[in-house]
């Protein structure tokens, strides 16, 4: 019998908001033990909880960009439960009324080469809902300490339906939803920092069936990697345990990336009753269709959407794309650079992009942000090599000084005298000279060894000590070696 | 005499401390003394600070020597129950699970009233974390009413009430989440004033029942409430069910509106369990507002009956999971025996809290437990609504609402064992908190064995200028609130 797999996934993603969800004290990652508390975090008597407007509008905008509808009024829930890294022993969250419903997360799936655009598809999404991270526990040899800096982080978790159907495509969505978090600055969804945690409920069910078999949860998936490794693992498993003639027992798993193996964590019997009611320390929320708008309107653009555009707009390869698009600030920096340049050239913008910018900012261990070549100096260095008024090779040249000192192209070229110089006249008699000098391989290219050609090039050039474009020494020797 | 002057009004010692007639030193020193005299008959206090209230004492009268003294409440002693929030003080709740615990912040109130100058004496005792109409439920003493040490001073704020009876304060503050507030001051014949839900922040108040618990004064007087009130109120960014809305001259009010007023008297707060001796008082009340040219209507509360099953719904409910943070990890009480991490909270919480917060914390957690949420919670919360509507139909044909304040005078400490008796006590003041309205307690005489009665007004929606006016206006014209104990 061959079954197939039914995956759901729960996402939780920090909120890169400056304070905490319901106080002031900031947000972060490593610092020191219990110093980003004040009496709200710590629960102290008589603390209350203010929310933090920011954190809102991020969840909002996370729900405008994956489709979500978004609620007209929301409440917050308390869910009750006691654990030493929740410091009031409830957490503040939304039930039944969260903010965003609906919606869906596009991915691609990986196609046959990498140069390939893969198969789109649409993951629907339950909800995504706001709530307050806790604090952790480390622990020790005999005891176990607490660390709030944690709790009160504002956290969104995005719930999708289940309708994943393997590792690969929980791949893909997880990818697509950490690009999209962010180029909206919502997140920076690093997994080591704890900043996207995702936990994947699993079950399978024979072809065909309609009716949902028993899922186990698979926590503790610290990486996108785990998640599609740990997800084939469980499909795997699962699968082994029926055709044994065993049955799936609800449990939650963790799953060991390092081995490649998972081990029980807890049976459905321990399920908490969380007693969720609404917090009577907090308001509801009603989102009007100015805030809503507002929010719509600091969204980017969706990054499948912006894929689509460069391909059309700029003719540029699917390869190409998917170096600028996955990074928002790569693509506004290709954008400036192409508003900069005539029109035609986006292409050869887009290679000075990524095959010069990105090796010289890879070699000198630097951000776009640090680069002293502007977008305009993309431009112009493309103007200047599409004029004729330098060759590719010393347009590199000139590139390096630029990337070095931030002079500009144009610059660079005066100052070392490397443009400007190769009149016809000069060309055609270096052209001469070369042929001259080389019976041989004029014999051989009348004759029609079309490589022949290249044997005259190397004199040209060195003759105009590299400045020659090769596009005209290429063409003045074709005519002169036509006339004979 | 020392004696006079602890037992004066904020209004008199605002102008005697304005004249330079006495310092706030002196005021303090007798407030000192006179409370070292009394408090091992009325065990009115958790903790007191001498030292610490001479020395804000001492700021005071610095400020006043150079001409800027900030109001009639520089250099007074006030006194806050022991459940809100004072930086460097401790806060007990009552409770032995706060027994070591010191606020390391101010409550918005006490930072409030540290802003007037006010010198902030003692905190006073109460029911375990406000849970209770006694004060018995305290872990640490039962307050004894100043008018008959056999007698409890009501409760939850019993401390704040009966230190004020005894002249041991000026004035206080107290916490009301079904009556805590007024019940105790009708037992202990002083002012007591529950304000409208949100018009006092109540941030580091420890909370009982968020939607119900509402800070308010307790007063010798009217006006003094109403200068207590006005330093208090205003919306607070840092509780969010605080509500925005201009601050009147709540004191400049009470000469300026001067009625006649529309006075409705609920005819389900007079049947069975009212004690003939209150309710004669009352009636002579009554008689007292008409003779003033006030208009008194027979009005209908008809959920009336529901009030306490749905108090004791939703503000156990809330208990439960409010209650949950003293749980042995960080400030708290934790038990010398605990070997694991359930251990803390079982035992811890096993030792820490008394009976009756026990009892409240598993009713409220079965209450919103899966299966009975709807049932209970859910419709507690229908019902309270219609609750709420019943005072709105009222107010649109009367302008506030006058009842019993309790069932009945003081009762003796033990007397009521059984839990539900003890909740009775509450029956007129719990729908004012579940309705999120203002009412307040008002001195109106004495029984025959020298018990104080209290009359309760209940008004409108941040309409608090015209409740205390009204009140005001019955308390301006009688002397009882004049009345001292006999300790």
């Amino acid at each position: 019998m061959n079954y197939e797999a039914v995956i759901g996934l729960e996402v939780h993603v920090q909120v890169k908001t400056a304070s905490k969800i319901f106080t002031r004290v900031g947000q972060g990652y490593g610092h020191a033990e219990n110093t980003l508390t004040d009496p709200v975090v710590l629960a102290l008597p008589g603390a209350l909880p203010v929310m933090n407007k920011a954190a809102l509008d991020a969840v909002i905008k996370a729900g405008l960009m994956l489709h979500c509808d978004i609620a007209e009024v929301c409440k917050w829930d308390r869910k009750n439960y006691f654990y030493p890294d929740s410091p009031k022993n409830y957490q503040i969250s939304q039930y039944d009324q969260p903010i965003c419903n609906g919606g869906y997360v596009e991915i691609e799936l990986p196609a046959s080469s990498r140069n390939v655009m893969g198969e789109h598809k649409q993951i629907p999404l339950t909800r995504i809902h706001l709530e307050e991270d806790v604090g952790k526990l480390n622990h020790g040899a005999h005891d176990s300490l607490v660390d709030y800096n944690r709790a009160g982080t504002p956290l969104m978790e995005i719930v999708s339906e289940p309708a994943i159907q393997s590792g690969e495509e929980a791949y893909a969505y997880l990818t697509a939803l950490r690009t999209m978090m962010v180029y909206a600055g919502i997140s920076d969804c690093d997994m080591e920092k704890g900043q996207m945690r995702c936990d994947a409920n699993i079950s399978i069910r024979p072809v065909g069936q309609t009716e949902l078999g028993t899922k186990v949860e698979l926590k503790n998936l610290n990486s996108i990697s785990y998640v599609r490794d740990g997800i084939q693992h469980e499909i795997k498993r699962q699968i082994a345990v029926v055709q044994k003639g065993g049955t799936i027992v609800q449990e939650t798993r963790d799953f060991d990336g390092i081995a490649g193996t998972s081990q029980s964590l807890r049976s459905k019997e321990e399920a908490h009753d969380y007693r969720y009611f609404p917090d009577p320390d907090l308001m509801p929320v009603r989102v009007d269709d100015t805030w809503k708008q507002r929010l719509a309107d600091e969204c980017p653009e969706r990054p499948f959407d912006k894929q689509r555009r460069f391909m059309a707009d700029y003719n540029l390869p699917y390869t190409a794309t998917s170096v600028l698009v996955p990074d928002l600030a790569l693509s506004d920096y290709f954008e400036a650079a192409v508003a900069a340049s005539d029109k035609g050239q986006a292409k050869q913008v887009a290679n000075w992009v990524i095959n010069d910018l990105l090796r010289e900012l890879g070699a000198a261990g630097q951000d776009l942000a640090d680069t002293r070549v502007t977008p305009a100096h993309i431009a112009e260095i493309v103007k200047l090599v599409d004029a004729g008024a330098i060759n590719s090779n010393i347009a590199r040249e000139v590139f390096a000084e630029t990337f070095a000192s931030g002079e500009s192209p144009a610059a660079v070229v005066n100052r070392k005298g490397l443009g400007g110089e190769t009149n016809a006249d000069e060309l055609e008699q270096w052209c001469r000279d070369a042929i001259a000098g080389n019976d041989k391989a004029r014999e051989q290219f009348i004759g029609g060894k079309e490589s022949a050609i290249n044997a005259f090039k190397g004199p040209v050039m060195k003759a105009s000590r590299g400045k020659a474009n090769p596009k005209l020494v290429d063409e003045t020797l074709r005519r002169l070696l036509a006339e004979g | 005499m020392a004696d006079d002057l602890t037992f004066s009004t904020i209004a008199q010692l605002a102008d005697r401390l304005a004249a330079r007639d006495i310092s706030a030193r002196e005021l303090t020193q007798a407030t000192i003394d006179h409370t070292s005299a009394v408090e091992n008959k009325v065990k009115a206090f958790n903790s007191l600070n001498p030292e610490d209230a001479l020395a804000q004492a001492d700021a005071s009268d610095a400020r006043r020597a150079v001409g800027q003294a900030l109001g009639p409440l520089d250099g007074v002693p006030i006194s806050l129950k022991d459940v809100i929030a004072v930086k460097d003080q401790p806060l007990t709740a009552g409770s032995k699970m706060l027994e070591n615990y010191v606020s390391p912040y101010d409550a918005t109130v006490a930072s409030k009233l540290k802003q007037d100058g006010a010198v902030l004496w003692g905190r006073t005792n109460l029911d375990e974390f406000a849970m209770g109409s006694s004060t018995e439920n305290s872990a640490f003493a039962t307050t004894r009413n100043p008018y008959d040490l056999e007698r409890v001073p009501g409760g939850s704020s019993g401390g704040s009430a009966a230190a004020l009876a005894a002249g041991q304060s000026i004035a206080t503050l107290g916490s009301d989440t079904g009556g805590s507030i007024r019940q105790p001051a009708a037992f202990c014949n002083v002012v007591g004033l529950k304000p409208t839900y949100g018009l006092v922040s109540r941030f580091g108040l420890a909370a009982f029942a968020s939607s119900l618990d509402q800070i308010g004064p307790f007063a010798r007087t009217v006006e003094d409430a109403a200068i207590m009130l006005g330093a208090i109120a205003g919306h607070d960014p840092r509780d969010s069910t605080s509500y925005k809305t201009d601050i009147p001259g709540y004191r400049a009010a009470l000469a300026e509106k001067k009625g006649p007023w529309k006075l409705g008297i609920p005819k389900e707060y007079f049947g069975d369990g009212l004690d003939p001796e209150v309710g004669a008082a009352i009636e002579t009340a009554i008689a007292f507002y008409r003779d003033q040219g006030c208009e008194v209507r027979e009005v209908s509360l008809p959920h009336t009956e529901h009030c306490l099953s749905v108090y004791y719904i939703i503000a156990t409910a809330e208990a439960s999971s409010n209650l949950a943070r003293y749980d042995g990890v960080r400030y708290t009480h934790r038990s010398a025996d605990a070997k694991d991490v359930l251990d803390v909270y079982y035992k811890s919480r096993e030792e820490g809290f008394g009976p009756e917060v026990k009892r409240r914390v598993i009713l409220g957690t079965y209450v919103l437990s899966s299966g009975y949420y709807d049932a209970y919670y859910l419709r507690a919360q229908k019902v309270r609504t219609l609750i709420r509507q019943d005072f709105l139909n009222a107010y649109e044909s009367v302008d506030a609402i006058l009842t019993p304040t309790s069932p009945t005078p003081a009762f003796k400490a033990g007397e009521k064992a059984d839990p539900l008796s003890m909740y009775l006590s509450d029956i007129y003041t719990i729908g004012v908190n579940l309705a999120g309205l203002p009412g307040i307690s008002v001195p109106a005489g004495f029984s025959s064995a020298g018990l104080p009665i209290g009359l309760q007004l209940i008004g409108q929606p941040y309409q608090e200028a015209d409740l205390l006016a009204i009140a005001h206006a019955y308390d301006s014209a009688h002397d009882w609130s004049a009345q001292r104990p006999s300790l």
